[in-house]
């Protein structure tokens, strides 16, 4: 099943050469030998890798290969889990999230996250969109702020949907439309990166086609980073892909060469389906 | 079949426990219904029976209640706060938690001691009603401080991931999300625990709460009785008619606790409507 996939079609080509220095270049995000644990338990090893500015980069591996714990390493969301430590360092514009007084809210705001689950908040749709803006006194005005929350849900596809109740409660949206909700939200306090963990898992195939869509038209305006196990998705909405396995980075390449032509043999097997 | 026999089996005990509530119920509606009127609210204890009135125990009760609500809410709302959310999982932190869970077992006549050796005496606060209440408050503050912990963890997850992403601080996530969220619960565990403190006798016999009063309260600093006191008084004396007036004493303290449950249950479901609908 997994054997045909389509490779994702490479709309720039670049010298050979190039490629293969390709993740040293001005990364937006540059991990540097960056080890994670769980307690006593090593959930990932000297993981090394640089993401592009505005492309998409898919992390896909199987359960448990530390694809989603990498991801949150990325705006420090694993902080909020006790018992975790994170060695070697994270460098995002050049600065390491790492660092001692790094302020963690401002890194948040500048990387955002969807999570696997859409997790609104009990509260209205507006609501929703404009608290992040409000918590960071990103706004002056009321008038300011309907409109930063109407551009939002704009840009996440769901403002025609969605115009005329507003002041309704964001439970009552169906999952795809959470989902955008939550995509929104994220959106609303412009992060210049957007981590994606797992978006669409949940979510039936007209839905995750919307997402997809989205994923692409974001792709101009942010730095996206996207967990999935769907393999297919990956090839299709990626231009980089990262494959892990057991807490390792195996090979980050081009969506199009890790699925048609990969270096390792392991990323091989679980690309053409043979295992995970 | 054995489903059958248990499902039989437990609808049979809960009749028998609905029953003998009901009998308690209804036994002292019988009694004390004649008694009840405009005058046995507002009047004052007597030594005739048929003039005697509860309204001294009454108001006691309701000050006593507000000054403990009023100290053990902030204290323990506040508490479970900073355990559940800014607290270590450090070993200390374990031995706290294991002690408040002892603190809302042990028996209240301790708790009147501790009143009467620290509000009392030691803080020179006399036989007040906010002795008397701050010695309530000691009693309330672990149920509340337990309930608000179990209503904070129910909280999901996903919706303190959600409010972190965004920028949020802890507090700014705690305040916005997760007390919202787990106001319901944490109502639920306050009225439990006034409701218990309200039918309290013992610690506020203790600290010296007075059995017969022929004044209302008039400050925090008077003194005072409560019904739980007014009813055990009137139910000690030889003569039939106090009894009456002990059962009329019970239907005003039902009556201030079901009045107290149900505001509680109001707040609750305004709430979850606007959090849910």
């Amino acid at each position: 099943m997994s054997s045909i996939v389509r490779p994702a079609v490479s709309v720039n080509v670049r010298p050979a050469a190039e490629e293969e220095s390709r993740p040293e270049r001005t990364a937006t995000i540059a991990a540097d030998r960056l080890n994670f644990y769980y307690g006593a338990k090593r959930a990932l090893h000297d993981i090394t890798l640089g993401i592009q500015p505005h492309v998409v980069t898919a992390f896909i591996g199987p359960s448990g290969c530390g694809k989603s714990t990498f991801l949150r390493t990325l705006n420090r969301m694993n902080d909020i889990i006790p018992g975790t430590r994170v060695e070697g360092r994270v460098a995002i514009d050049g600065q390491n999230i790492y660092a001692p007084g790094v302020d963690v809210v401002d890194l948040r705001r500048r990387v955002g996250m969807v999570f696997q689950k859409s997790n609104p908040f009990p509260k209205s749709i507006f609501d929703n969109v404009a608290y992040g803006l409000r918590i960071n006194d990103m706004v002056r005005t009321t008038s300011d702020l309907a409109a930063r929350v109407e551009e939002s849900l704009r840009q996440a596809a769901l403002w025609d949907e969605v115009k005329d109740r507003l002041h309704e409660s964001a439970l009552a949206l169906s999952g795809g439309q959470q989902q955008r909700l939550c995509i929104a939200r994220a959106l609303a306090v412009r992060p210049a990166i957007l981590l994606m963990d797992e978006p669409a898992s949940a979510l039936d195939p007209i839905a995750t086609q919307r997402i997809e869509e989205l994923i692409y038209d974001l792709k101009r305006s942010y730095t996206i980073v996207i967990v999935t196990h769907n393999m297919q998705q990956a090839a299709r909405v990626s231009d980089d892909t990262a494959f892990f396995w057991l807490g390792r980075l195996v090979e980050f390449d081009r969506t199009d060469r890790i699925f048609t032509a990969p270096a390792e043999k392991l990323t091989e097997d679980y690309v053409t389906g043979r295992f995970g | 079949m054995k489903d059958f026999a248990f499902r039989v089996l437990s609808l049979l005990v809960l009749y028998l426990a609905l029953a003998a509530l009901a009998a308690l119920l209804i036994d002292v509606a019988v009694d004390g219904s004649s008694r009840l009127s405009w005058d046995f609210i507002r009047g004052f204890p007597s030594r005739r029976a048929s003039a005697a009135g509860i309204w001294p125990a009454l108001a006691g009760s309701i000050l006593v209640i507000g000054v403990t609500a009023a100290l053990a809410v902030p204290v323990g709302v506040a508490a479970a706060i900073y355990l559940e959310e800014y607290g270590s999982r450090s070993r200390l932190a374990r031995i706290i938690e294991l002690n408040i869970t002892n603190l809302a077992a042990v028996p209240s006549i301790i708790y009147g001691l501790l009143g009467l050796g620290l509000f009392v005496r030691m803080m020179a606060l006399g036989r007040s009603v906010l002795a008397g209440g701050a010695t309530l408050a000691l009693l309330a503050l672990p149920v509340i401080i337990l309930s608000t912990r179990e209503a904070l963890r129910a909280v999901p997850k996903s919706l303190r991931e959600g409010s972190y992403a965004l920028g949020a601080t802890r507090w700014q996530t705690i305040w916005h999300q997760v007390l919202p969220v787990a106001m319901p619960g944490i109502l639920t565990g306050i009225i439990l625990a006034l409701s218990r403190a309200i039918g309290e006798t013992a610690p506020l016999i203790t600290i010296g709460a007075v059995t017969f009063v022929s004044f209302a309260p008039d400050g925090l600093w008077s003194p005072f009785t409560v019904l739980p006191i007014q009813i055990f008084n009137w139910v000690s004396r030889p003569q039939p008619e106090f009894q009456v007036n002990a059962a009329a004493g019970i239907i005003v303290l039902l009556a201030v606790l079901l009045t107290m449950n149900g505001v509680a249950v109001v707040l609750r479901d305004r709430l979850q409507k606007r959090t849910q609908a």
